[in-house]
């Protein structure tokens, strides 16, 4: 079947099969490997991408279901040198460890911080952060960043 | 995921005839529990029918004294709907504590009336509020709907358009969540009409039931602390025993009820 839709900000016409998830054509179609895979079972939000501006799991979309929309990885929120707000806030809190969650995390952050603009208390965060997983960190620092990233984004 | 022929039809009709003629055909709403299950190869469909690009099955409306809710509705529409915390602020409230974020902006109403998941939210709403489920074919009396896990009414094929809820005095949910999944192991749903209250319970038994003995003890305004309900018909998996889950019935009641 053929697609049309911008990912990152670039129109793209591609023949994918129905059977295809959205993350699948991300990493194995067009080598976007920022996109992880962490459970493949609906729950890690480490698949996480913007479709549309929100935040969905890429595994659990079909890519198909893209058609016409508006896809943005982490690859896609940089300004050329200049880090997303919410990347920037990640990298200043020391938001991670091993960085597998963060893709997902980010985008997450990027959802909580629309839906609930400048100045988000920790609870509220966490209780949003319920379909991330991170195996390392504790959640603590990226509670911390995504608070500080939505102050940013709101500020900018 | 095994290959299938995919169809986006724009008009419920076109839908019906494409699940008609596609093999064995499955419907796509929100797709959280429909692509999982064809990940693992549990659901293996011939053809995938698209019910998003359909007009107007997101609607949400007030229309004399029911508040429909459209069957492509997104838990995420229904908990930000100013339409659904006017009406009926508990079904705003179960919808923003179904899953997470990410499952929210997909999910949607009709699929998960249709999958009629025992732990699932909705289906505790709908039972006590006496909806309609109007499909494209007819309607269903919510009394008659569900029949028992992953079982429901509806004919092979029958697509629903929107659900009717019968507006209460007031309602309230309780639920105990999974703390993974955040499905209900017990969820209560309380609701009250001049005429009594209605109360269903998801996530306890094989399938949402109504709870006739605590739907008297509140119309009696007496104690709850009485009220039991027989544990070898409800269930024990690894996550609560039985006896557990009686147990959890009677608290989340206490706290519907304490919010009514
Ligand atoms: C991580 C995770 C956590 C979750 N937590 C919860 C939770 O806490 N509580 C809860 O209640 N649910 C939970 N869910 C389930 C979620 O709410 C699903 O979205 C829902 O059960 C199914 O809705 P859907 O729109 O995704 O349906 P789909 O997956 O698209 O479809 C489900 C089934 O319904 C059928 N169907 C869909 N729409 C229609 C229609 N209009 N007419 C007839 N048949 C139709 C499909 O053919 C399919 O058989 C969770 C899911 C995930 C992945
Ligand atoms: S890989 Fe998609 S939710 Fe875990
Ligand atoms: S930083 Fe390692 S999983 Fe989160």
């Amino acid at each position: 079947m053929e697609i049309a839709f911008t990912l990152n900000g670039e129109a793209k016409r591609l023949t994918v099969s129905p059977a295809t998830l959205l993350v699948e054509l991300l990493r194995d179609g067009l080598h976007l490997t920022g996109t992880h895979i962490g459970c493949d079972t609906s729950q890690c939000g480490a698949c996480n991408v913007l479709l549309d501006g929100e935040p969905v799991k890429s595994c659990t979309l079909l890519a198909v279901q893209c058609d016409g929309r508006t896809v943005t990885t982490v690859e896609g929120l940089a300004k050329g040198e200049a880090l997303h707000p919410m990347q920037a806030a990640f990298r200043e809190h020391h938001g991670l460890q091993c960085g597998f969650c963060t893709p997902g995390m980010i985008m997450a952050g990027i959802g909580i911080a629309k839906r609930h603009g400048r100045d988000i208390s920790r609870e509220t965060i966490a209780h949003e952060l319920e379909g991330n997983l991170c195996r390392c960190t504790g959640y603590q620092n990226i509670v911390t960043a995504i608070q500080a990233g939505a102050k940013e984004m709101a500020d900018a | 995921m095994r290959e299938f022929a995919y169809a986006k039809p724009a008009s419920l009709a076109d839908a019906a005839s494409a699940y008609a003629s596609g093999g064995e055909a499955a419907l796509l709403a929100g797709g959280h529990t429909l692509i999982p299950a064809m990940k693992s190869r549990l659901r293996q469909p011939d053809t995938l029918v698209d019910l998003n690009a359909i007009p107007g099955l997101d609607a949400i409306a007030v229309e004399g004294d029911r508040l429909w809710v459209g069957a492509l509705a997104r838990h995420a529409a229904v908990a930000a709907s100013p339409v659904v915390a006017k009406a009926i602020p508990a079904l705003a409230c179960l919808a923003a504590g179904i899953g997470d974020p990410q499952v929210r902006v997909r999910g949607t109403m009709g699929g998960s009336v249709a999958n009629n998941d025992p732990a699932a939210d909705y289906p505790a709403a709908v039972l006590a509020m006496d909806a309609v489920v109007e499909t494209d074919r007819g309607a269903h009396a919510a009394d008659d709907f569900f029949q028992g896990m992953f079982t429901t009414a509806l004919d092979d094929g029958e697509i629903i358009a929107r659900i009717g809820f019968r507006v209460p005095q007031a309602a309230a949910y309780a639920k105990f969540r999974h703390p993974a999944s955040r499905y209900a192991i017990v969820g209560v749903f309380v609701a009250k009409y001049a005429g009594g209250h209605r109360v269903a319970v998801t996530g306890a038994g094989p399938g949402v039931f109504r709870w006739a003995d605590a739907e008297a003890a509140l119309d009696a305004g007496g104690s709850l602390d009485a009220l039991a309900l027989d544990p070898s018909e409800l269930n024990t998996d690894i996550h609560a025993s039985a006896d557990y889950r009686a147990a959890l019935c009677v608290t989340m009641l206490k706290r519907a009820a304490a919010q009514i």
